[in-house]
């Protein structure tokens, strides 16, 4: 009698729950240490912008987890673990690298906890790897170069040599931006892929490129490597007879100080930078500056569009694990990026790719956006998952 | 693709530069292990610290403030360890101090992280040495030929320090045969003193000089750590001659590795570094033979 009177008392707590505020549980899993934690940082300050700027337009408040992954996956498993078993978490948001992606990707969808990508691109996790609880909020890999195969050869380029570390991402960059161009009728006259973190020196492949008889040369590299490369192919006075272009995390406003004049005039691609002109990015650019006295860069958008994307889920009745996976894949609005939706058939984002021009501005370098080129969905890549069930 | 004789001088070129850099870490590296049979894993972090110490100097005084600052404030550094850590454990085997050299390299990056933050830090070449200059046909970066001189000019300098004077002699005496040494009245502890705070001015110099090339982050020193000990392995322990030559090798396999065979170019030299090991164990010009 007892017992079934207490069973009684909890199930009418349990439906009186949703009347009353609910507190959601968030994990952020980043990198506080190691090679990225410059990133983590970012994506961390840009989560908190938007649940301080978001967070009223709900009556739910967000409790936030974080877990330092130090960019190992199986310290990131261990960090994932802990948030989905001990914190018991409604939602995991972060996520770097994509090492630590394929790492924790098992453990979320066995468990069946909502993840929402802040940065790791690897083209399989939107693809074959998907998973109806895995929500990607920043970008593919392949997404960003794509557009600009086709972007180049419009401005009349016709033979490029490509540049990028050997590792996946690196790859799967330069194999999206060779396959729009070559589509396009461009050719690709060489190709090389230099030993990811172990390359300080760049000029033995420089100096290939330049008697490739290449117009133009598209490379990707991020962090260190960016700043050695950009400032090693400037001094080597590249930059006039073979214009440099890119992914554009090569020249990303969060390092782009450090490449100093060398980055000016070289043209990258990329699904966001701090100059955009709309409303959206103005509110984020200035809330990002109040709270750190940074310009954000595509890393902090990614962890501000996390934290919006987890707001716009609560508001359309989120509240649990299930549901919120649910309602992370139906999510669309008008972010500092531009228009952004979920493709529900892979649960990548869709988003605006910017061709955009790293020149000298009053303070420092800035961008200047070339060109918009169209949102396109990604390839769905052998990723099979039922559609989200719209209510 | 056209690959003519000013694709290969320019490719020399880079080969010359990067032993040039390398070797102004690993004589300093050799020589401490020579004299002291101390290997000391830190030595790669007090490269990275150099490298901070330049662009915080830089940005206040400009890159020559930078250049000649970092190796003192380096050697400054290496006094602290030396006498806070090193001192104490010259007598505790190798095993010991390569666990608390290589628990230095994480206390050091940490540090490096906490005071200067995780963003990489970018140094500008001179005004005097910007620009490029025809040579041999060639046009080169002139910041790049001022490292390939720097590097020069040291080994010259140390070739006429250890072989013509007589702290030169001493050293040289006391790589041999330290117990030896010292019993011949020579303060063998003074000099390895000495001798530590020159290779910790040479690691802060390599820092500054590598700075404006490639870009300032806290792992830069674990990044430069492996290839520095492969010179040292390849050259042979403790010696001037064989830094140059492990320099020169590591350089020139590098470069044209990444040339010739890109898809081996990771490989090559730890191959290169394997076949070492097993022929001649000891390196190609030990200092003790």
């Amino acid at each position: 009698m007892k017992r079934a009177l207490l069973a009684a008392l909890g199930l009418a707590t349990g439906f009186a729950m949703p009347a009353t505020a609910q507190d959601i549980k968030v994990g952020l899993l980043l990198p506080f240490s190691g090679v990225y934690a410059a990133l983590g940082n970012d994506i961390e300050a840009g989560f908190t912008t938007a649940l301080e700027q978001f967070g009223s337009e709900t009556p739910a408040t967000f409790e936030i987890v974080r877990e330092d992954t130090e960019v190992k996956p199986p310290v990131a498993l261990a960090k994932a673990k802990k948030l989905i078993l001990q914190d018991k978490v409604d939602v995991i948001s972060g996520i770097v690298s994509s090492g630590v992606l394929g790492a924790v990707r098992d453990m979320v969808h066995g468990a069946g906890v909502p993840l929402i990508v802040a940065n790791a691109g690897n083209d399989e996790a939107t693809g074959e790897a998907c998973s109806p609880y895995i929500t990607r909020m920043s970008f593919s890999n392949g997404q960003v170069n794509r557009p600009m195969g086709k972007w180049m050869h419009d401005q009349g380029i016709r033979k490029v040599y490509t540049l990028a570390p050997d590792y996946a991402a690196g790859r799967q960059m330069i194999d999206g931006f060779v396959q729009t161009f070559t589509a396009a009728g461009g050719e690709i006259v060489g190709q090389e892929f230099t030993p990811f973190q172990k390359t300080q020196d760049f000029g033995p492949y420089m100096a290939q490129a330049k008697s490739s008889g290449a117009e133009a040369v598209f490379v990707f590299y991020a962090g260190g490597e960016a700043i050695s490369f950009v400032k090693q192919y400037d001094s080597f006075g590249l930059k006039a007879e073979l214009p440099l272009y890119g992914s554009g995390f090569l020249t990303s406003s969060l390092y782009v100080n450090a490449e100093g004049p060398a980055a000016e005039g070289v043209i990258t691609a990329l699904h966001y930078v701090p100059t955009l002109d709309n409303p959206a990015n103005a509110q984020f650019v200035e809330a990002f500056k109040a709270k750190t006295g940074r310009v954000p860069s595509e890393f902090a958008v990614h962890g501000y569009d996390a934290g919006r994307a987890l707001i716009e889920a609560v508001k359309a009745g989120a509240t649990d694990r299930e549901s919120l996976a649910n309602a992370l894949r139906q999510v669309s609005f008008d972010g500092p990026r531009g228009a952004l939706s979920i493709d529900p058939a892979t649960n990548n984002i869709v988003q605006p790719i910017y061709v955009y021009e790293t020149i000298a501005g009053t303070d420092g370098l800035t961008q200047k956006v070339l060109a918009q080129l169209p949102a396109e969905a990604d390839p769905v890549n052998g990723c099979e998952m039922a559609a989200p069930v719209s209510n | 693709m056209s690959l003519d004789l000013g694709f290969w001088t320019l490719q020399a070129l880079n080969a010359l530069q990067l032993s040039m850099l390398l070797f102004l870490l690993s004589i300093g590296l050799t020589v401490i292990f020579g004299l002291m049979h101390f290997v000391n894993l830190a030595h790669g972090a007090l490269y990275a610290l150099g490298a901070y110490f330049a662009a915080s100097a830089a940005a206040v005084g400009g890159y020559w403030a930078g250049f000649f600052l970092a190796p003192v404030a380096v050697a400054g550094v290496g006094v602290l360890l030396y006498s806070g850590l090193i001192q104490r454990m010259r007598k505790s085997g190798p095993m010991a101090q390569v666990l608390v050299t290589f628990g230095l390299i994480f206390a050091l990056l940490d540090i490096t992280r906490i005071v200067w933050g995780d963003l990489a830090l970018g140094l500008e070449v001179p005004d005097l040495l910007a620009g490029r200059v025809a040579l041999l046909g060639v046009e080169y970066p002139a910041y790049r030929l001022f490292i390939i001189a720097l590097g020069l000019a040291i080994f010259g300098a140390l070739a006429f320090v250890l072989s013509r004077t007589q702290i030169g002699a001493m050293i040289r005496a006391g790589v041999d045969n330290d117990a030896m040494a010292a019993c011949l009245g020579i303060n063998v502890e003074r000099l390895f003193f000495i001798v530590f705070c020159v290779g910790c001015a040479l690691a802060g110099l390599a820092g500054a000089v590598a700075a404006p090339l490639l870009s300032v982050t806290p792992d830069m020193g674990l990044q430069i750590l492996i290839p520095t000990l492969i010179v040292i392995v390849i050259g042979g322990l403790g010696s001037l001659k064989g830094a140059i030559a492990g320099s020169l090798i590591f350089g020139f396999v590098q470069t044209f590795g990444a040339v010739l065979a890109p898809q081996l170019a990771s490989v090559l030299i730890y191959a290169l570094l394997a076949a070492v090991l097993v022929i001649r164990p000891v390196g190609l010009f030990p200092a003790k033979g």
